[in-house]
């Protein structure tokens, strides 16, 4: 059976309870009749032999580039960059693609007498991997290959030696990389394009890019202009973006661009249940969400965080297409719709959405407050074409339980922005323009950036700068379970119950309110019409 | 008339210490205060003055003698029964004169600079620090014409601000109010001149990270004289750990440059000095730390906040603490206390000011009346002391008794709020 498209209900009075996400549990909900619930389409078929698929991808590359055999030779400078601990969403079970993908990479390297090869995780500003995780990306073969040999670095946006200034775009951005990466004779940049915004020249242009490059586009203008930045096509992020990597390009870069997309198989056997439509629950699965969320409700946050963290999730590849970055990521990105994609009449006036315990930023970490803001009104709110599901001056309503916590090692500029920082203002702009640089520049987040596991000191700001576009939009933030003083730093309303919330919402948005729930994850792009 | 006294029961200072474990503040009505009918102590000498208390504070020491944690190094420099109450505004009974020489009448409103030094004790010569109005500093507390005690409202001979019979001030003591000040800017007079004698004798320079623990009424007078008195002159940035949001409100509109949480101060203080972190202190930091609680836990905080051979500032009175000094000899710090007031050389200043001039024009230029948060009678004296043991919390500053008259209380300007 094929599987099935995405899905809009429209709630009525026999309309089962909607399941929210409240980070490490869940609630059922039910929603007023005449809401509307946006479902993920169903996980598309896996390719059968993905190693055959990344063979031809390979050698029958897509735009103007050659296959990549014939880019190989003895005395060449190889240099293979790929996506960090940030991509997919939750990690996924073994082999990871990114293995899959290098291992061929790899062996036509030793197949052409290759012998100058470097991995490079593509950092930008993230934490470093640890050995673990690097272990589940590359796996033990490949990392023990090149990681005791100090071939397998992670890039580091703050070592000048390690980083070249290739110049200035049209618009006079910097465009400074890792060196290695632009020095090198062929450079191959294996993604795994979870969304569509991953990807294409944001790839090298922001993965292998230092904050000198970087501050040109991550930042709270760029992002109100990006409507979404998940739609390359009205995103001054990606505008960006492009401009470098066609700087990096005319520079004498040679890019090999690999992408890969994943079906939405989010979930493993217990908690298959997840990513089903709740009036299509067996008895198996409302047993599972039971045992599921009465456990979970018994069970401390910190031991439910590492349930949750250690799952791995079922994700299959659908696509590999290689060559010429900006070809290959035309066909990626409708891939990427074709798994993601629903379309949605017209806009809301109030948007719900339950709220995971993951994000890209807190792989094995804590969803801190600052996190919990970017999830919501960064990347969910994000998740369209066209126009946004809530209207202009509409509602979000996002329910998690925002606890007033951060992990101390990975995390440690956010403590101090949401201490130092959101007390004084939440304003993108404001924050930006007072506070920004000496948090960029601050030489304690330097070390732990560099030595440890921390993500840059100016890291908070970007995830702060994810949500402007939502917050110039809407007309009003509640998280429901949210503990009171984290939400109201946030700048944001805190409510009890589902119920209270749509009461203060409707203040916002006047009675007899339309509410549509954005039933994720798994995935799913609305495209709004 | 009405005087709370201090006697020295050893029982009740131990039921005081004991309830004072609930909560500071919470053994009044079990300790060694008494409200007892009081008349007005004799004057010391001719150049001593009856002066009638409107309103008299309670202060951060006056809390740690009656909770019994009080450090017992004070126990020669106080004399028993005493009332308590040293910072002070009230009226001249029959005038007098100021500690310039100026006659002031009848009914004249004037606080009092409470160290009884060599003046008032009639001690000639003075010693060297009086002679050179560095009266804090005097080594005659327990000599010479009165009864030991290092301010009024620890003497048994002067009587003290928490009685609504008259105290005996001497010349050297009396400072005049101005007239536009209300009662509750001219009580706040004296922790004022506490905070600018600290931040004046600092050494604070240009461009100095400055840290402030603590955000009670020293905390606050500290930010405000370090924004006032200060910062124009030094460029100097201020950082304020205020652990509640009424006190981070009144912080920030004094001139803190960041207010934070308690816990968070270290880390506001790293990241104003692009400091590292090194087993758990800062490898640069703040120059300067006004410790403004006193106990382990904040001089142990504001140790390890400062910069290698940077200045903590002890503005509370610390009792017996528990602090380990190994940073304070491996980082070659200042450990200094700074206790009462005298004469100051503020920067720009040609030539010395008195501690209390100083703090006049700040209390008034600052608005530090406004620190003021409640007032009781003398009768509601238990609920006084716990409500000013837990100001903080409760949402208040300073806490004050109204000694005025029903009448005084409602038609003078400024009344408490």
């Amino acid at each position: 059976m094929s599987p099935r498209p995405g899905f809009v209900l429209d709630v009525d009075r026999s309309t089962p309870p909607t399941l929210f996400w409240r980070g490490e549990r869940f609630s059922l909900e039910r929603l007023p009749e005449g809401s509307r619930v946006i479902y993920a389409p169903e996980p598309i078929e896996p390719m059968k032999d993905p190693s055959a698929a990344i063979r031809a991808a390979l050698t029958d590359p897509v735009g103007d580039q050659q296959p990549l055999p014939s880019l190989l030779r003895p005395d060449m400078k190889l240099t293979i960059a790929f996506d960090d601990i940030s991509l997919p969403l939750p990690p996924m079970e073994r082999p990871d693609i990114r293995q899959l993908v290098i291992e061929q990479v790899l062996d036509m390297a030793a197949e052409a007498g290759v012998d100058d090869v470097a991995l490079i995780v593509a950092l930008a500003l993230h934490r470093r991997m640890t050995e673990a995780e690097l272990r589940h990306a590359l796996g033990d073969r490949i990392y023990d290959a090149f990681a005791p040999n100090g071939l397998l670095t992670q890039h580091d946006a703050e070592d000048p030696d390690a980083l070249i200034h290739l110049g200035l775009t049209d618009q006079g951005e910097d465009v400074e990389i890792n060196k290695r990466a632009a020095e090198s004779d062929l450079l191959v940049y294996v993604n795994i394009n979870l969304v569509a915004m991953d990807g294409g020249h944001k790839s090298v242009a922001t993965g292998l890019a230092s904050y000198k490059s970087l501050r040109h586009h991550h930042n709270p203008v760029t992002m109100q202009r990006s409507k979404s930045f998940m739609d390359q096509h009205r995103s001054e992020l990606h505008s960006a973006n492009w401009r470098m990597g066609r700087l990096i390009a005319d520079a004498g870069v040679n890019v090999f661009q690999i992408e890969t997309t994943l079906n939405n198989d989010t979930f493993p056997g217990a908690f298959k249940f997840l990513q089903k439509r709740e009036w299509e629950w067996k008895a198996k699965d409302r047993l599972a969400y039971v045992a599921a969320s009465s456990a979970l409700d018994r069970t401390p946050a910190r031991y439910a965080r590492q349930i949750f963290h250690s799952v791995k999730a079922p994700h299959r590849m659908t696509s590999v297409q290689a060559g010429e970055v900006e070809a290959v990521h035309k066909v990626t990105t409708e891939n990427v719709w074709a798994q993601q994609g629903v379309v949605v009449e017209g806009q809301t006036d109030i948007l719900t959405m339950g709220l995971p315990y993951i994000s890209p930023y807190n792989v094995n970490s804590i969803l801190n407050p600052i996190l919990v803001a970017c999830l919501g009104l960064g990347y969910l709110f994000n998740m369209y074409r066209g126009k946004p599901l809530v209207r202009e001056g509409g509602v979000l309503i996002m329910t998690h339980p925002t606890p007033w916590e951060f992990n101390p090692v990975h995390h440690p500029s956010y403590i101090d922005f949401f201490e130092q920082v959101l007390i004084e203002t939440t304003d993108p702009i404001e924050v930006a323009d007072r506070f920004e640089e000496s948090f960029a520049t601050d030489p304690w987040y330097i070390h732990l950036y560099r030595t440890g596991h921390a993500y840059h000191g100016v890291h908070p700001f970007y995830m702060w700068y994810w949500c402007a576009h939502a917050l110039q939009h809407l007309g009003g933030v509640i998280i429901v379970g949210g503990d009171a003083p984290a939400v109201h730093r946030l700048g944001f309303r805190a409510a009890s119950t589902l119920a209270d919330a749509l009461e203060m919402a409707a203040d916002v948005v006047g009675p007899s309110p339309t509410l549509t729930h954005l039933h994720a994850p798994p995935i799913l792009m609305a495209d709004v019409q | 008339m009405k005087a709370l006294v201090l006697e020295r029961n050893l029982p009740r200072f131990a039921a005081s210490r004991m309830a004072s474990l609930l909560g500071s503040g919470r053994g009044a009505g079990i300790g060694p205060l008494q409200l007892q009918d009081a008349g007005p102590p004799d004057l010391p000498g001719d150049d001593w003055y009856h002066l009638t208390p409107v309103l008299s504070g309670i202060c951060g020491s006056d809390l740690a003698t009656l909770d019994g944690r009080s450090s017992r190094y004070f126990e020669d420099l106080v004399s028993f029964p005493f009332v308590p109450g040293h910072e002070v505004v009230g009226v001249l009974e029959a005038g007098g004169r100021d500690h310039a020489g100026r006659e002031l009448a009848a009914g004249t409103r004037a606080v009092i600079e409470p160290v009884l030094g060599c003046a008032p004790r009639h001690i000639e010569p003075m010693c060297p620090y009086c002679a050179t109005g560095r009266t804090g500093l005097c080594g005659n507390v327990a000599f010479g014409a009165l009864e030991p005690g290092l301010q009024t409202g620890f003497c048994a001979d002067t009587g003290g601000g928490w009685s609504s019979a008259p105290l005996c001030a001497h010349t050297s003591q009396i400072h005049e109010v101005p007239g536009s000040f209300t009662d509750e800017e001219a009580v706040v007079i004296e922790p004022t001149a506490c905070a600018v004698h600290a931040v004046l004798s600092a050494g604070v320079a240009e461009g100095d990270v400055v840290a402030v623990v603590g955000a009670g009424t020293l905390g606050l007078a500290c930010t405000a004289a370090l924004h006032n008195l200060v910062r124009p002159g030094t460029g100097c940035t201020v950082t304020v750990g205020a652990k509640h949001t009424h006190q981070r409100r009144r912080a920030e509109a004094l001139g803190a440059d960041t207010v934070v949480a308690p816990d968070q101060l270290a880390r506001a203080v790293r990241r104003q000095s692009g400091s590292l972190v090194l087993a758990g202190r800062l490898t640069d930091g703040a120059d300067v730390v006004f410790d403004c609680v006193g106990s382990s836990e904040s001089i142990t905080h504001a140790l390890a906040m400062v910069r290698p051979r940077g200045r903590v500032v002890l503005v509370g009175m610390p009792g017996r603490v528990s602090i380990d000094l190994a940073p304070l000899w491996h980082r070659e710090l200042t450990l200094v206390g700074a206790y009462a007031y005298g004469t100051e050389s503020p920067p720009g200043a040609t030539e010395p000011h008195r501690t209390f001039a100083l703090a006049i024009s700040l209390v008034a230029s600052a608005q530090l009346g406004s620190l003021v948060s409640a007032a009781y009678p003398l009768e509601r004296y238990e609920e006084a002391i716990a409500h000013a043991g837990a100001a903080g919390r409760r949402g208040a500053v300073k806490v004050v008794f109204d000694l005025r008259g029903r009448s005084d209380r409602t038609n003078r300007k400024g009344s408490t709020r």
